[in-house]
């Protein structure tokens, strides 16, 4: 891998939840409490955690669509909280964001040629004339047919919107990424085409993504780096790879182990966690996790663990993960008969031809999105 | 062993305001044993949650076409008026809704509602039901549950309010529950846990599920049973266990497909490409044929037959059985 594009150190955002009649603060939400990630350029991380676990705040910090309250964040080398408004211009062309719901990120009053020409002219980056050949470009791009341009989002399924939501990233040939759930909204069949689009995209134009996702499984096959959050703080690390295979963090575990996997009776060792997660505007003392976690112990409940790399780039946020039993079979699942898998691989795509993606089956008009 | 459910043709069209029709649900057949849990799985628009709602008959009179037979202890619950299907809705059928924070009504406590359910359909005084209130919230393991009866809809959390809609529909002992994808809004530690509720129940109670699902995985967790569903019609039935190791639809087997494996990671995921079908009209052939690796000319200008392929093990296609096909 070559050198980080992006480096975050001691990243921190509060919110306040609720201020007094005069105005002082009464309550903050710690959304990102401190975090740290270096993303090489041409790689994908994966952030991971549930609903306000603070991933969607790390990628709108990344992009200076907030700003944080302490860290810093460098982008290609240079300090973008330093930057000025103009300076802030050229970086929107450098990194850009796809937003999980295409229903509600594209403007319904824009044609497509519209909503993809916009980037385009906001920073001048093909002139008039050539811009509609431009739009074209972009959409075959994303596997749409150009003729589709002067249509309005609403004629689109979810799958299509979001591949239009992707060539308007792309406009301004950013290098750099945010993918905010970009397939959660979208049905088993079509997420595979979305991610297998990213997947190619990132090679051909060799771009740097977050990709932040609630889905370890969806995770698995986008990411070279998985960051797991839980309330705001990183609590483990890893390669890909290294992370699915050997899961130390008991939250990452039982992340893993709670995924329904598509096999009945599968013997799985499940790692359940007990209660919801605690509210945010008061995090449980130490480690976050202890009041749920079922190894804790009363350091877990008065010390913070801090994230320590174990020199093989798997970083761990737990007092006692080193003693902690290994975990196998946390999946419990065991590979489809071979007459199954011959059947299924008819499903997959030779790697190289392009994705046709839905192109010729238009929804109909005025269909009720669901 | 008599089947409590008999859903026999079942079609359901939908007028639109500028004289459109929509095919929502077409002949759609099955049957369900006491105690079995069937799991109905398809995407977005393929007929399922409408198939639930027509046997719950929630479906808007003015502007659906409801027919066909839905047998219920041998009625047909189409035949029903309002008010009989009233008195059963919530004491003997049943339903679990996806977003347990619109389905609660915000206005009343958790408790005023369960036991609303008690009175109308067991005639309890409010002491009794508010006490059995307590307890149905402490079967679905909601933690101090004397505290949480008073508590409003928005003061729990989406697992919890799921728990409390489950105690809400187990209120009565209903022999037929409805589950509408319910732990699609929950986060998967969350989803964890209410599945686990979900099959500690099914023990309890002698009751048949209709659980309602996009997710395959959720599906083979909880269920005996599963009716695949693509634009309106069931494509697939089997047995769960058969239905997940040799798949005999072509749909089927590009679901299964599509799921990212935790086993192992590929360089490309298997889709299923193009997308669903227009449901304006009915299509002469195969309604998956468009999207299908294995379609052929028959596909397209012939409808697909029912095929058995085992036991209890039957798919709306061709080719099937697949063994065959294979070269």
């Amino acid at each position: 891998m070559s050198a980080p594009l992006l480096e975050i150190e001691g990243l921190t955002r509060h919110f306040i939840a609720r201020r007094s009649a005069f105005g002082r603060p009464t309550a903050t939400v710690k959304a990102v409490d401190g975090i740290d990630l270096s993303v090489p350029a041409g790689s994908t991380l994966a952030l991971v955690g549930e609903t306000g676990c603070g991933k969607s705040t790390v990628g709108r910090l990344v992009l200076r669509l907030i700003e944080p309250m302490a860290g810093s964040i460098r982008f290609a080398g240079r300090d973008i909280l330093g930057f000025g408004e103009k300076e802030l211009r050229g970086f929107r062309r450098e990194a850009q964001i796809v937003f999980q719901d295409p229903y509600s990120s594209l403007n319904p009053r824009m044609t497509v040629e519209e909503l993809i020409g916009e980037p385009l002219a906001l920073h001048d980056i093909v002139p008039v004339s050539r811009r509609r050949d431009r739009v074209a470009e972009l959409l075959r791009l994303v596997g749409l047919d150009a003729r589709y341009g002067r249509r309005y989002p609403h004629e689109f399924s979810g799958g299509q919107r979001q591949r239009i939501a992707i060539a308007r990233a792309l406009a301004v040939e950013p290098k750099l990424i945010v993918c905010d759930e970009p397939v959660s909204a979208l049905d088993v069949s079509i997420r595979s085409q979305v991610l297998n689009l990213l997947s190619d995209l990132r090679k051909r134009l060799s771009l740097t993504y977050i990709f932040i996702s609630h889905d370890l499984s969806v995770v698995k096959h986008i990411a070279d780096r998985v960051a797991v959050m839980y309330l705001g703080r990183i609590v483990e690390s890893a390669r890909s790879d290294e992370l699915f295979v050997n899961p130390r963090h008991p939250y990452t575990r039982a992340l893993f182990s709670a995924i329904p996997v598509p096999q009945p009776h599968a013997q799985r060792q499940r790692q359940l966690l007990e209660g919801d997660v605690p509210s945010p505007l008061s995090p449980p003392a130490g480690c976050h996790l202890h009041p749920r976690c079922a190894y804790a112990i009363d350091r877990c409940r008065t010390e913070r663990p801090a994230l320590i790399d174990d020199h093989k780039g798997h970083a761990t946020a737990c007092h006692r993960w080193h003693e902690l039993p290994a975990l196998v079979g946390a999946s419990g699942q065991d590979a489809p008969t071979p007459q199954l898998e011959a059947l299924m691989a008819k499903f997959t795509r030779p790697a190289g031809v392009p994705a046709a993606g839905g192109v010729d089956t238009l929804k109909v008009e005025g269909r009720r999105p669901n | 062993m008599t089947n409590l459910v008999e859903v026999a043709n079942l079609r359901v069209v939908f007028h639109g305001d500028r004289g459109q029709t929509m095919h929502a649900v077409e002949t759609v057949n099955f049957e369900l044993a006491r105690g079995v849990t069937l799991g109905l799985v398809g995407e977005s628009g393929c007929g399922k949650s409408v198939t639930a709602l027509a046997i719950m008959g929630l479906l808007p009179k003015g502007s659906t076409d409801v027919s066909g037979r839905v047998g219920f202890e041998g009625t047909n619950l189409l035949d029903l008026t309002d008010a009989a299907m009233r008195d059963l809705r919530g004491d003997r059928l049943a339903m679990i809704f996806q977003e347990p924070m619109t389905s609660l009504n915000p206005a009343y406590t958790i408790g005023e509602q369960i036991v609303e359910t008690l009175i109308r359909h067991r005639g309890l005084s409010r002491a009794q039901a508010s006490t059995r209130a307590i307890e149905l919230l402490r079967d679905v393991r909601i933690p101090s549950p004397e505290q949480r009866v008073d508590d409003y809809p928005h003061k729990l959390s989406g697992g919890m309010r799921q728990r409390a809609m489950v105690a809400m529909a187990l209120a009565c002992d209903p022999q037929l529950l409805i589950a509408d994808e319910p732990t699609t809004a929950l986060d998967v530690t969350i989803q964890a846990q209410v599945l686990d509720l979900i099959r500690s129940l099914k023990k309890k109670t002698n009751a048949s599920i209709v659980l309602i699902s996009h997710d395959l995985g959720v599906i083979a967790e909880i269920c005996d049973e599963v009716a695949v569903m693509y634009a309106g019609e069931i494509v697939e039935h089997a047995p769960v266990d058969t239905l997940f190791r040799a798949p005999q639809h072509p749909y089927t087997i590009g679901l299964l497909a599509s799921i990212p494996r935790l086993d192992r990671r590929v360089e490309t995921l298997a889709t299923i490409e193009g997308s669903l079908p227009d449901m304006s009209e009915i299509p002469l052939g195969c309604r998956f044929a468009p999207r299908c690796p294995f379609a052929s000319d028959i596909c397209v200008s012939s409808a697909p037959p029912i095929v058995d392929v085992g036991s209890k093990h039957w798919s709306r296609c061709v080719k099937a059985p697949f063994e065959e096909v294979r070269a």
